[in-house]
C-alpha cells in the first residue's frame, strides 16, 4: 500500500512533465510570464478605473497570445529558420503597402485593414526582423565578416525606416535593436560597436532635421520637462509626482490617487507603471523588475541551451528585445528616458505588443522544446 | 565561396555567443540596477517632496489665457474690445448632486431649460473637475442672489471673466467677424497648450485672419491646492502674453455714412485710399449684430439669421458676385485702346440695337431709339450698350480676358480677409473646361457690357477703379494697418508693386470720359455734379437679374422688386489728385445713376471734405 501511494506520487509530476513536454511548454519561463500577467490584472484593474469590461478585453487579448505561444511552441524551429526570408520579406512588403495605402489612424499610418482584421505590420517586423539577420549570419562563419555585417545592415534599415516614416519612432527603435541585438550576439566586434555609437552621435543632427514636430518635442521635453508643464511635460511632471509620492511601501492597492483625480495621463496603457509604484512603492518596483529579470534569465538560459547557431541567435535577441521594452517603458515612465509610445510588456492595456512577445516567447519555447536530448 | 575557406568552427562560435550572453546579462543587471537607484531616488529620497506635491497639498497647473488683442479703427475707435461680465460656473465633480443643484439655481435665478441644455452638453466634453459655466452676463442683481446663498452650494461659484464686446454691432460685424466657442474640430488643430483656459476663438472676420496674432501667448501657474481643492499658495507663475493690438485702415464714421446711406437697399459699399490700397469703407447691407455670436447664439436667432431672405450672414462686399454691367466699360474701352483694335475718335452709329451679321438676333441698347452717332468719349459718357458691343467683337473674349485679368477680375484680391471668392472673367478655354462648349459669338457681346458669365465683387470693382486712377499701377488692399504687438510693432507686409502697362495718353482720355459721367452735360451720374470743390470721374452700371425676352419691354414699375435690376456704380476722386476709389452696388436699386451714385458721393464727400463733416455733426 505505502509503496503504491509512493509511486503514484512519484508518478503524477512526471505524468504532468509529459504532458506539458507534449504541449511544448517550458515550465519555468510558463510561470514566471503567467505571474507578470497575473500581476497586470491587478494593476490594470486600479489603473483602468476599476472597469470590469476593461479587464475582460485585457484577458481576452492575452488568452488570443497565449494560443498563439503555444501554437508556435509546436512548430520546429527548423520551419522558422527556413521561412526567415519569405516572412521578412512579407512584412517589407505591408509596410510598404501600409505607406501606399494604409488607412490613417490617429494621424499615422499603421494600419492595414484587412476588411475582417487590421493589424500593424510593423508589429510582426519586430520577429521576422531578427529572424532575418539569424538566418542571414547562420548561414556564414562567426563572427560576421564586415561584408555580412554590412548586409544585414542593409537589411534592417529598410524597415526601420519604413516604420519610422509612419511615424512609429517606438517601434523602429525595437525593430532596429531586434536586429542589432542579432549582430551583437553572433560577435559582433566591439571596435565596430563603438564606430557605430559613435558614428550615431554624429548624425544626431541630420536625424533631429528628419523628426515630426512632435517627436522633437518629446526630445526637448525630455531634457528639460518644466520647459513646458501644459503641454508635453505634463506626463512626465504627473508621472513622477504619482511615483514619487508612492515611497518605499506604496500607498497600497487602488490607493493611488494621482489616476484616480485624472492628474496622470494615459494610466492605463504607457504610463501603467507610474500606478504600480505608486500603490506598490519601492518594493513592489523591486519585486516586478525581479519578475522580468527572471523571465528574461530564462529565455538567455533557452538561448544557451539552443542547439544551432540560428536558435542560439534568435533566442538571445528576443531576450534582449524583451529587456529593451522593459527598459524603454520604465525609463519613459520614470524619466530618464524620453517618451516614445513603448508599452510595459505584458502589463499595458491595449496595443497588438502583447501578441507579438506572445508570438515570440512561443518562438523561444519552440527552441527550447525541439531540441534532440541525448540519451542519458 | 566564403564557406569554402571559412569552415564553421561551432565550438568557437559557442564560445562567442556565451561570452556574448554573459555581457549582454551583465549590461542588464547594470540597467536594472541604474533603474532601481532612480526609483530609489524618486520614492525614497524624493518622497516627502512628492507626496507633499500629490497627497496633502496637490500641485494643479492652471493656465492663464491671455487677453485678446484690441481691433481698433484708422482713428483708433475700438471696434473688438474685451469687457468684464460676471458668469456662473458649475464644477460637477464638487456638487454631490447634480441635478438638484441645477434645479434649485434654475429657481433662484431664473435659468431657461435651453440654458441648462446647453450646460449639460458642454459638461460632458470637460472633465469632471474643470469649471464650466451656466449662465454668463450676470447682472449685478444676480450676482448679489447668488452671494447670499453660495455657502450653501459647494462647487458653484461667479467668475469674472473679459468678454468679447463689439461696439459698433452690426455696422462693421462683416469686417471685424467674431469670435464663438471652440468647437470640436477647431481642438483637434489647435495647439492644445497655447488655447488651455481660452474657450473662444475667431470665427470670422478679422478675428479669425488674425486669429494667431489676437490670440497672444498662454501662461500658467502651479497652485498648491489642499484637500477641498482650495487654492492655498501659488508656486510659480509665469505670466500670459497678451495678443497684439490691430489697427484696421477701416474709417468708423466712413462706414457709418457708407452704411446709412445704402439704407433700405441691400447691396456693399467698398472705399479704397488709392495710395496705400488701405480699405476706408466695407459695409455689407443688411449687417447682424455679432455680440450674440460670443456667448453662443441661441439656435432659433442663428435659423432666423440664416434663413432670412436678405442674408445678413452674407458679406456682399467680400463674397457677392454681381455682373458688373456697365462699370466694366472703362475696362474694356481701355482694352480696345491699348490693344489698339479701336482709336478714342472712332464713331459709330447707334440704332438702339446691334446686330450680328447673318444672325437675327437683336442685342439690345438701354436706350430703346438708340443713341446715334457716338465715339468712345459719348459712348463712355451715356453708357452706349451698341458701341460696347462692336468693341467686344473687334477685341474677342479672350483678348477682353487677358486685359481684364490684369486688372484683376476674375482673381482674388489677396485682401487680408478670410473667405474671398475669384469673382469670374470668362474666356474660351474657361467655357471649355467648366461648361465643356465652345464660345458664341454673342457672349462676347453681352461680355462686352458687363453681362453674361463675368462677375466681379464690389472689392475687386474697387480695386479695378482704383489701379485706374493710379494710371495701371496696381493698388492692393487691405485691411489691416499695424499690428501693435506687446514686445514691437510689426509692420504689415504689403504685395510688392505691380505695375500694369498703359499708355498714358489713353488713360487720360478715358479719365475725361469718366469724368464726363459725372460732370458732363449728358453724364448718366449729373445729379452728383453739385457745389463740390472737386471732380469725381465714375462710371454707372446696372446689372440684370433677369433677362428680357426679345419683344418684351423692361417696365420698371410693373415687375416685382426681387426682379428689378442692380444698381452698380464705381468712381474715384479728386480727378487730378486720385486718393479714394469707391464701388458700390445696390441691390434691385434698379439704375447706377440715381441710385448708386449719390451713395458714392457721400462716401467721397466725406473723405476729401471731413471738417465740412464735422460741422455738421455739430
Amino acid at each position: 500500500m505505502k509503496n503504491e501511494m509512493r509511486n503514484e506520487n512519484f508518478q503524477s509530476p512526471s505524468l504532468l512533465g509529459n504532458l506539458l513536454r507534449k504541449l511544448h511548454i517550458d515550465i519555468p519561463l510558463f510561470l514566471g510570464l503567467l505571474m507578470i500577467c497575473a500581476l497586470s490584472f491587478v494593476i490594470l484593474y486600479s489603473a483602468g478605473g476599476q472597469e470590469i469590461p476593461l479587464l475582460i478585453r485585457h484577458a481576452t487579448r492575452m488568452g488570443f497570445a497565449m494560443l498563439l505561444m503555444i501554437v508556435l511552441a509546436h512548430i520546429n524551429p527548423r520551419q522558422f529558420q527556413s521561412f526567415s526570408v519569405a516572412l521578412f520579406s512579407l512584412c517589407v512588403l505591408l509596410l510598404i503597402a501600409v505607406a501606399v495605402m494604409g488607412q490613417i489612424s490617429m494621424g499615422a499610418q499603421r494600419w492595414l485593414d484587412l476588411g475582417f482584421f487590421r493589424f500593424q505590420p510593423s508589429e510582426f517586423t519586430k520577429l521576422s526582423a531578427p529572424m532575418m539577420v539569424a538566418w542571414y549570419l547562420s548561414e556564414h562563419s562567426l563572427p560576421p565578416r564586415p561584408k555580412h555585417v554590412a548586409i544585414a545592415g542593409a537589411l534592417l534599415l529598410a524597415p526601420v525606416l519604413l516604420i519610422a516614416k509612419q511615424p512609429d519612432l517606438g517601434t523602429s527603435l525595437l525593430v532596429a535593436s531586434s536586429g542589432a541585438a542579432v549582430l551583437f550576439f553572433a560577435g559582433l566586434s566591439w571596435w565596430f560597436m563603438l564606430g557605430i555609437v559613435a558614428l550615431l552621435a554624429s548624425l544626431t543632427p541630420v536625424l533631429w532635421h528628419f523628426m515630426r514636430e512632435y517627436q522633437r518635442n518629446r526630445v526637448l521635453t525630455f531634457i528639460n520637462p518644466e520647459a513646458d508643464p501644459m503641454g508635453a511635460g505634463y506626463h512626465i511632471i504627473q508621472s513622477k509626482i504619482a511615483i514619487g509620492s508612492g515611497g518605499i511601501n506604496g500607498k497600497g492597492w487602488l490607493g493611488s490617487s494621482q489616476a484616480e483625480l485624472d492628474f496622470l495621463p494615459e494610466s492605463s496603457t504607457d504610463f501603467i507603471f507610474a500606478v504600480f509604484a505608486e500603490e506598490f512603492g519601492l518594493f513592489g518596483c523591486v519585486g516586478l523588475l525581479l519578475l522580468y529579470l527572471l523571465v528574461i534569465s530564462r529565455c538567455f538560459y533557452i538561448a544557451v541551451q539552443a542547439q544551432d547557431t540560428y536558435c542560439r541567435l534568435l533566442a538571445g535577441s528576443l531576450a534582449f528585445t524583451f529587456f529593451v521594452y522593459v527598459f524603454v517603458n520604465i525609463g519613459m515612465v520614470i524619466g530618464v528616458l524620453p517618451v516614445v509610445g513603448v508599452p510595459l510588456p505584458l502589463v499595458s492595456y491595449g496595443g497588438t505588443s502583447m501578441v507579438t512577445l506572445m508570438a515570440g516567447f512561443g518562438i523561444l519555447m519552440s527552441i527550447h522544446t525541439h531540441r534532440k536530448l541525448l540519451p542519458v | 565561396m566564403d564557406r569554402r575557406f571559412a569552415i564553421k568552427d561551432s565550438l568557437a562560435e559557442n564560445r562567442i555567443f556565451l561570452s556574448r550572453v554573459v555581457a549582454a546579462f551583465v549590461l542588464i543587471i547594470l540597467i536594472i540596477a541604474g533603474l532601481v537607484v532612480r526609483l530609489g531616488y524618486l520614492q525614497v529620497v524624493g518622497h516627502e517632496h512628492y507626496a507633499t506635491l500629490s497627497k496633502d497639498n496637490r500641485i494643479k497647473i492652471a493656465p492663464l489665457p491671455p487677453t485678446r488683442g484690441i481691433i481698433y479703427d484708422r482713428h483708433g475707435r475700438m471696434l473688438a474690445q474685451n469687457v468684464p461680465t460676471y458668469s456662473l460656473e458649475l464644477i460637477p465633480e464638487q456638487i454631490e448632486n447634480l441635478d438638484d443643484t441645477l434645479r434649485q439655481l434654475q429657481q433662484l435665478l431664473a435659468i431657461s431649460d435651453e440654458k441648462i441644455d446647453q450646460f449639460q452638453k458642454q459638461r460632458k466634453r470637460n472633465k469632471a473637475f474643470t469649471s464650466t459655466p451656466l449662465l454668463q452676463n450676470l447682472s449685478d442683481e444676480e450676482v448679489a442672489k447668488f452671494a447670499v446663498v453660495r455657502p450653501y452650494f459647494p462647487g458653484v461659484d461667479v467668475y469674472a471673466r473679459l468678454v468679447r464686446y463689439y461696439p459698433y454691432g452690426d455696422l462693421a460685424a462683416h469686417v471685424v467677424g467674431y469670435v464663438g466657442r471652440i468647437n470640436e474640430q477647431e481642438m483637434k488643430t489647435l495647439p492644445v497648450a497655447e488655447y488651455r483656459g481660452t474657450d473662444h476663438i475667431g470665427k470670422n472676420g478679422i478675428e479669425k485672419t488674425y486669429e494667431n496674432q489676437l490670440h497672444g501667448t498662454a501662461g500658467y501657474e502651479e497652485i498648491e491646492t489642499n484637500a477641498q481643492a482650495r487654492a492655498v499658495n501659488t508656486v510659480a507663475t509665469v505670466e500670459p502674453v497678451a495678443g497684439a493690438n490691430i489697427y484696421l485702415t477701416l474709417d468708423i464714421d466712413l462706414q457709418k455714412i457708407a452704411y446709412d446711406a445704402l439704407s433700405e437697399y441691400n447691396g456693399a459699399a467698398v472705399a479704397i485710399d488709392i495710395k496705400t490700397g488701405g480699405v476706408l469703407v466695407f459695409a455689407s447691407r443688411p449687417g447682424f449684430d455679432p455680440n450674440p455670436f460670443v456667448s453662443g447664439i441661441s439656435a432659433k436667432d442663428y435659423k432666423a439669421l440664416q434663413d432670412s431672405p436678405d442674408q445678413p450672414l452674407y458679406n456682399r462686399a467680400l463674397r457677392g458676385q454681381y455682373p458688373p454691367g456697365s462699370t466694366a466699360k472703362p475696362f474694356l474701352a481701355l482694352a480696345g485702346l491699348e490693344y489698339g483694335v479701336t482709336d478714342f475718335g472712332h464713331r459709330l452709329f447707334c440704332p438702339g440695337y446691334y446686330k450680328l451679321p447673318n444672325v437675327d438676333h437683336k442685342y439690345r441698347d438701354w436706350k430703346k431709339w438708340g443713341h446715334g452717332m457716338v465715339d468712345m468719349n459719348e459712348a463712355i459718357t451715356q453708357s452706349c450698350d451698341v458701341y460696347f458691343y462692336d468693341l467686344a467683337l473687334a477685341l474677342g473674349i479672350d483678348k477682353m480676358h487677358d486685359f481684364m485679368d490684369k486688372f484683376g477680375f476674375g482673381r482674388k484680391t489677396g485682401i487680408d480677409l478670410v473667405g474671398e471668392v475669384e469673382g469670374l472673367m470668362p474666356s474660351k478655354d474657361w467655357k471649355r473646361s467648366h461648361r465643356s462648349q465652345a464660345w458664341f459669338p454673342g457672349e462676347t457681346l453681352i461680355t462686352g457690357i458687363g453681362q453674361g458669365y463675368m462677375q466681379a465683387t464690389p472689392l475687386q470693382l474697387a480695386r479695378a477703379t482704383a489701379t485706374l486712377a493710379n494710371y495701371g499701377k496696381v493698388v492692393s488692399p487691405h485691411l489691416v494697418q499695424r499690428i501693435i504687438n506687446a514686445n514691437y510693432a510689426d509692420s504689415i507686409e504689403l504685395l510688392p508693386d505691380e505695375v500694369i502697362p498703359l499708355k498714358r495718353q489713353n488713360v487720360d482720355n478715358l479719365i475725361q470720359a469718366m469724368t464726363n459721367v459725372v460732370h458732363g452735360s449728358r453724364g448718366t451720374a449729373g445729379r452728383l455734379a453739385k457745389a463740390i470743390g472737386y471732380q469725381i470721374a465714375g462710371k454707372t452700371g446696372t446689372a440684370q437679374v433677369f433677362t428680357i425676352k426679345q419683344e418684351e419691354k423692361y417696365n420698371e414699375d410693373a415687375i416685382d422688386f426681387k426682379m428689378r435690376d442692380h444698381a452698380l456704380f464705381i468712381a474715384f476722386a479728386p480727378v487730378h489728385d486720385p486718393q479714394i476709389a469707391v464701388a458700390i452696388i445696390a441691390e434691385h436699386g434698379g439704375h447706377g445713376g440715381s441710385v448708386a451714385a449719390p451713395i458714392a458721393g457721400e462716401i467721397i464727400d466725406a473723405y476729401l471734405n471731413p471738417k465740412k463733416d464735422d460741422q455738421h455733426e455739430k
